[in-house]
């Protein structure tokens, strides 16, 4: 295999298509620690000239971790649509850049198209595009799907809320829940990572949050974000689960180090369909975020954005209501500052509704990255922009239980209101019933935790 | 000099004029439609007072005293204008430390509530990227070493080299340090120099003491700068103690900066990880463990991992009888 190319006299050369793809990357600290990432600017450049040659059949023939060793591999290799390959195969990636942003090619084209792709073939035309590119290749593809209620519609935002407390404590995640809704907020999920993550804690806070959901008939649904095996057993002694959740990781090794495997996914998803107490027919509920691979030292030599398109084809594989990635949370180590944080959210977003998903983002960031509430209010307009299926929404954004900082209960209002977007339609309705919108937009009795101790 | 239209003395005459106007806007004659609908009124219970005197209302002889508004009865206040329920809404803030019942300025979140976040990020950060003080290890008679990191930036960038201790600090621990004593104590900055700023002058005593009353002989005790957790295999594969403990500075939350970690583990040496280690986490008198405490509870522990000869996950397994 030759990949070569000639920059301003300086000739580059790269080992194979792993190695292409990881030096074509937006600089990341994360492929820089691996040892991956392209050694100059210029080089990167080269790369991606090189890239931008290269075939579909290729990347499909080079896998980051071979078709015989890896089940993730082989989830998202198997359910590749031959007839919809076969007349893509000889595409450039480059051309498959321009295909994208044709005004010519509509929405329905790029999701027949999907079908036909791995995520190698996702991962290498991100590489491709600029920020802006990603935004609007991603806001032609809309990504709808149901549980309780519709999530993806054109014009709408969703948001998750996120009510975690250090302590599981029963009454102080009501009260954040009830906040939470007071500002709209919730309408993807009402969704609790628990501190602990025993069964009798997990039922317990579900049987809270599904009792809050369905006094008040909200048209949302409850998860908890606890190990899948967890809420397993939880939907086998009757919990009431909404959503089921885990976080995935893009090979599998890297699921084995959380503590999971395709049996095991492929088992919850039928054990939603059977206990889950929402409508569906969309149960699953993933997180992922570049650089997961990398720390559990599972990464095979691959960049993070590869294998972060990795999982998104292992997700598709459960059609999941949402997925959001977990963009901010990993730390400096794998996305140094705010311009590394903006560009993975926004690839991870874009190669999510490539690749067919419901994708939200955490938009997020630890304290010990170079990043501040300004620059994550940045992405998260850039991501509405692009039409993200949904946000979190947190008590100001400071989530106490996980030491980290998201976007805030106020964010996704205030983002329907600078950018034209509606809560999902149903929770809207349900908001307006009871006076808490108008219009679209907020009504004085909103934002009031106490709304809710009325019923 | 002439500046076109006007002479000097017009233009003087003009400015004088318009300040004059100026000084009297603003009182009863200004028409009513003029005025915002719903004026910002101050705040009743506004913690600050504001003395204005003279009789321009701004300008000179301004007195503003911001009373700390990160105490704990400030921070609690009721930002929600009229309440569905006030006293449930004060009830159901008090129920979780998440930042509840803040209110709203249309859907953004009112300035007080910006400032207070803004306030609790900034003393975050100013923790992170700083130093502990040179005078306070050297009263506690700490020696000062250094992993293979070199720089604030390749210490977040390279949590590997973090681990490793350079040339330096490995000669300097061989000369120094005492080999083989029964427990090793090891200081670190970690994520958070306040962390070791604030809390080590009150645990480091009561670890000493009850480490020596419990009979048990201390090692040479000395700080490690940009020190992650694992570099406790790389010191005692030279001092080559039964536990080594080490006392680091977490990752800052939000307005929580001084929280500090007490890993501690059986024969550390390459290879061991977290599972081998025991942490406790959250020392702080910031709503956390308080260091005295947490010292105490540490000595209970180290005690514990010498009878059983065991830490981490082992030693849950001797503890529960089930090896």
């Amino acid at each position: 295999m030759q990949l070569a190319a000639t920059l301003f006299g300086t000739r580059y050369q790269f080992r194979d298509i792993k190695d292409l793809l990881a030096k074509a990357n937006e600089e990341k600290s994360g492929d820089q620690l691996a040892g991956v990432a392209a050694e100059s600017a210029a080089e990167r450049m080269a790369a991606r000239f090189v890239l931008a040659e290269v075939t579909l059949e290729t990347l499909r023939a080079n896998p980051a971790v071979p078709y015989e060793e890896d089940e993730v591999t082989r989830v998202i290799d198997d359910a590749v649509n031959e007839a919809v390959f076969a007349e893509i195969k000889g595409m450039q990636v480059g051309e498959l850049r321009e295909w994208l942003l044709a005004d010519t090619t509509t929405e329905a084209m790029i999701k027949r198209l999907s079908n036909g792709l791995t995520a190698e073939m996702v991962a290498a035309v991100t590489k491709l595009m600029s920020n802006m590119d990603l935004m609007l290749a991603a806001s032609k593809i809309k990504v709808v799907k149901h549980a309780n209620n519709t999530i993806g519609l054109r014009g709408t935002l969703g948001s998750r809320c996120q009510p975690n407390n250090q302590t599981d404590s029963v009454e102080g995640i009501r009260a954040a829940v009830y906040e939470g809704l007071s500002f709209g907020s919730g309408d993807s999920v009402i969704g609790i990572n628990p501190s602990d993550d025993s069964l009798g804690s997990v039922s317990r806070l579900l049987e809270m949050t599904h009792e809050i959901i369905t006094r008040w008939e909200i048209p949302t649904q409850n998860c908890l974000l606890a190990h899948v095996s967890t809420q397993m057993e939880a939907m086998r002694k009757g919990a009431p689960v909404g959503l089921v959740f885990q976080s995935l990781a893009g090979s599998q090794k890297g699921n084995e180090s959380f503590g999971i495997d395709v049996a095991m996914l492929d088992e919850a998803n039928a054990l939603a369909k059977r206990y889950s107490v929402v409508t569906g027919p969309n149960h699953m509920y993933f997180e992922t975020g570049q650089g997961a691979e990398l720390s559990a030292d599972a990464h095979h030599g691959a960049d993070q954005v590869v294998m972060e398109a990795r999982c998104y084809g292992l997700a598709k594989r459960y059609d999941p209501f949402q997925l959001n990635t977990v963009v901010g949370f990993i730390g400096p180590e794998y996305l140094y500052d705010s311009t590394q944080i903006t560009r993975a959210g926004l690839e991870d977003h874009f190669m999510g509704k490539l690749t067919g998903i419901s994708m939200g983002a955490d938009v997020c960031y630890t304290n010990h990255a170079r990043s501040t509430q300004n620059e994550l209010e940045n992405l998260a307009v850039l991501l509405g922009a692009a039409g993200v299926n949904y946000i979190m929404g947190i008590p100001m954004g400071d989530d106490s239980m996980l030491s980290y900082q998201s976007s805030s209960y106020h964010d996704a209002p205030s983002l329907r209101q600078l950018l034209g977007l509606r809560p999902l339609p149903e929770f809207e309705a349900w908001m307006e019933d009871l006076g808490l919108m108008r219009d679209g937009r907020l009504t004085e009795k909103a934002g009031d935790a106490s709304f809710f101790l009325g019923r | 000099m002439s500046t076109g239209a006007f002479s000097t003395d017009e233009l003087r005459s003009i400015v004088a004029e318009v300040l004059a106007e100026l000084a009297g806007a603003g009182d009863a004659t200004k028409p009513a439609s003029a005025a915002p609908s719903s004026r910002p009124a101050a705040r009743a219970e506004s913690s600050s007072e504001r003395t204005a005197t003279g009789t321009g209302g701004g300008g000179t002889n301004v007195n503003i005293e911001v009373s700390d508004p990160t105490v704990p009865e400030e921070r609690h206040r009721i930002g929600v204008k009229d309440p569905a329920n006030p006293s449930g809404l004060v009830n159901l803030a008090a129920s979780t430390s998440a930042r509840l019942a803040v209110g709203r300025a249309g859907p953004r979140p009112p300035t007080r509530s910006v400032l207070l976040f803004g306030a609790d990020h900034a003393v975050t950060q100013d923790a992170i990227f700083g130093d502990v003080p040179t005078e306070l290890l050297e009263r506690f008679g700490l020696f000062t070493v250094q992993t293979r990191v070199t720089s604030q930036d390749e210490f977040l960038l390279r949590p590997d080299l973090g681990r490793e201790l350079d040339d330096d600090a490995r000669r300097m621990v061989q000369e120094k340090c005492t080999k083989k004593p029964q427990v090793q104590i090891v200081v670190g900055d970690g994520l958070s120099a306040a962390a070791v700023t604030n809390n080590l002058p009150q645990i480091y005593p009561v670890l000493e003491q009850g480490l020596r009353d419990a009979g048990l002989t201390l090692g040479t005790p000395f700080f490690v700068r940009f020190c992650r957790v694992g570099v406790i295999n790389d010191i005692n594969d030279i001092v080559g103690a039964d536990v080594v403990m080490l006392l680091i500075g977490e990752r800052p939350g939000l307005g929580v900066a001084d929280a500090m970690s007490v890993y501690s583990g059986w024969r550390p040496t390459a290879g061991k990880t977290d599972a081998h280690r025991d942490v406790i986490c959250m020392i702080t008198e910031n709503g956390g463990t308080n260091p005295l405490e947490a010292g105490a509870f540490v000595v209970e522990h180290v005690k514990k991992v010498m009878k059983h000869q065991a830490s981490g996950v082992e030693l849950r397994l001797e503890e529960s009888g089930s090896r």
